[in-house]
């Protein structure tokens, strides 16, 4: 089961609390994991990722384990920790603005 | 009695105001979507209890969202807005060619017919339609075909900000645009051609004549004569009667003829209504005094209203999308300002008074009319 947490507009807009559990099929990838998300949350589509290139979203951030991995590959595999659910896939929304 | 319904997008979120036909005492409802930036909020005329929203954060993008019961529950729906084919470019800044680039929707217009079809404005400035209830959308691309690599962002973005359906022919669409100018569609917006023909912006183009690139604010018309047109210019009130083939300025004795809104009276068909801003270098109000201007006779002579309204030390802007009208026998003004304030008239603009006011920036104001 993976976790991942949402930052609190996108927990709104999703109607969930908390983080949010996932069985995730195959390699446990940021797109792995992201697929699997918007499956089961319709409504987050477009918002995390681009809808046309499913490129990452430019003030979105993503962390594992402690490490941004916003610019990683979106199919490199996730830390084992975020694999086996000890540790939550946390998407971020940047610092920006003011 | 009647209720009267009305909807604020502001930059942090909606707010739903409602009264009953007096329009002394009102309900605020809100914020719903806190935190997010609401363009637009409008009702279907086909179902009133049918209400489209543009959600918008540069963090996560656009949403859609719908309410099939006058805004006490809401659905996101579709929020995927492709440009048709290769989108290509459009002027830049620099003089270069930019990729045309889907940033928010400014604006979304229910058919008065159907209350699952919808079109919407966006920026970069398409028009999109839906015919199902939001949930798919596609675009009319005839629009962006009209010399659309000539048109260049204003300082607000290249958005398409106002679509008028015209009441009286089905295949007739007007569209106005921030820098590019005015468009018309004669079937259904398959294919359009821009309707700026009189419009004057010596000190914005190189060319004051030209076909596209007029920074157009906002345009209305009344139902009843939708061949005549009204028009904010970045600078001058504009009037066609010829359903945009060709422009006059009627700015006559405005203190100045810079601003935002333009709305028309909905039941005098020459009542006009708008609110003039210093320059386009100090957007407040002439003075410090928050004035709407009406003219009843189509522009040209105006009046101020000032009755209820700040007159001293007043630096707030209203916007392109915050100025509306309703439709009971005493005909209700309302305007929205960037200091969070809503004003509403029930007599015509006579005398305001504030509803609300400290809201967020007020982007945008409609006003439903419930039997």
């Amino acid at each position: 089961m993976i976790r991942v947490m949402l930052p609190p507009h996108l927990r709104t807009l999703a109607r969930v609390s908390g983080k949010v559990e996932l069985e995730v099929e195959g390699p446990i990838t940021q797109r792995s994991v992201l697929d699997a998300l918007e499956a089961e949350y319709p409504m987050l589509r477009g918002t995390i990722r681009d809808h046309a290139t499913q490129g990452r979203r430019s003030f979105i951030r993503f962390f594992a384990c402690g490490e941004d991995w916003s610019h990683q590959p979106p199919d490199a595999p996730l830390p084992d920790a975020v694999a086996t659910g000890a540790e939550p896939f946390m998407i971020v929304g940047a610092l920006a603005g003011g | 009695m009647s209720e009267v319904r009305v909807l604020v997008g502001t930059r942090k979120g909606a707010f739903i105001l409602t009264s009953d036909e007096k329009r002394q005492q009102w309900d605020i409802s809100g914020p719903h979507f806190a935190g997010w930036e609401m363009f637009h909020v409008k009702g279907s005329p086909a179902d009133p209890n049918r209400l489209y929203a543009s959600q918008s954060t540069g963090w996560f993008g656009q949403l859609i969202q719908r309410s099939d019961d006058g805004g006490q529950t809401w659905e996101p729906v579709g929020n995927e807005f492709v440009y048709e084919g290769v989108p290509g470019t459009h002027q830049w800044y620099d003089g270069t060619q930019h990729p045309w680039e889907f940033t928010r929707v400014w604006y979304l217009e229910p058919s008065p017919t159907d209350p699952d079809t919808v079109y919407a404005g966006v920026e970069d400035a398409a028009l999109f339609r839906s015919s199902d209830g939001g949930k798919t959308w596609a675009e009319l691309p005839g629009l962006r075909g009209v010399k659309g690599h000539l048109w260049q962002p204003g300082a607000g973005g290249m958005c398409l900000h106002k679509i008028l359906l015209d009441p009286s022919d089905s295949n007739r669409i007007f569209v106005a645009i921030s820098a590019a100018g005015a468009f018309r569609s004669d079937d259904g917006g398959q294919t359009w051609r821009p309707v700026n023909r009189g419009l004057k912006s010596g000190y914005e183009l190189p060319d004051p004549n030209a076909e596209v690139g007029h920074c157009v604010h906002s345009i209305a018309m009344h139902r009843s004569r939708p061949d005549v047109l009204f028009m904010q210019k970045h600078w001058d009130i504009m009037r066609s009667d010829d359903a945009g083939e060709s422009w006059y300025e009627v700015s006559g004795d405005l203190p100045s003829d810079f601003g935002f809104p333009i709305a028309v009276h909905a039941h005098e068909p020459d009542t006009i209504y708008v609110v003039p801003i210093k320059s386009d270098s100090e957007h407040y109000p002439p003075d410090g005094k928050l004035r709407v201007y009406r003219s009843r006779t189509g522009g040209n002579e105006w009046e101020a209203l000032t009755n209820g309204l700040p007159q001293s030390h007043c630096y707030v802007n209203v916007l392109r999308g915050a100025l509306a009208v309703d439709s009971l026998d005493s005909c209700g003004v309302y305007f929205g300002t960037t200091g969070g304030g809503v004003y509403a008239s029930a007599d015509s603009g006579d005398s305001w008074a504030p509803i609300v006011r400290d809201l967020p920036a007020v982007l945008s104001i409609e006003v439903q009319v419930l039997p």
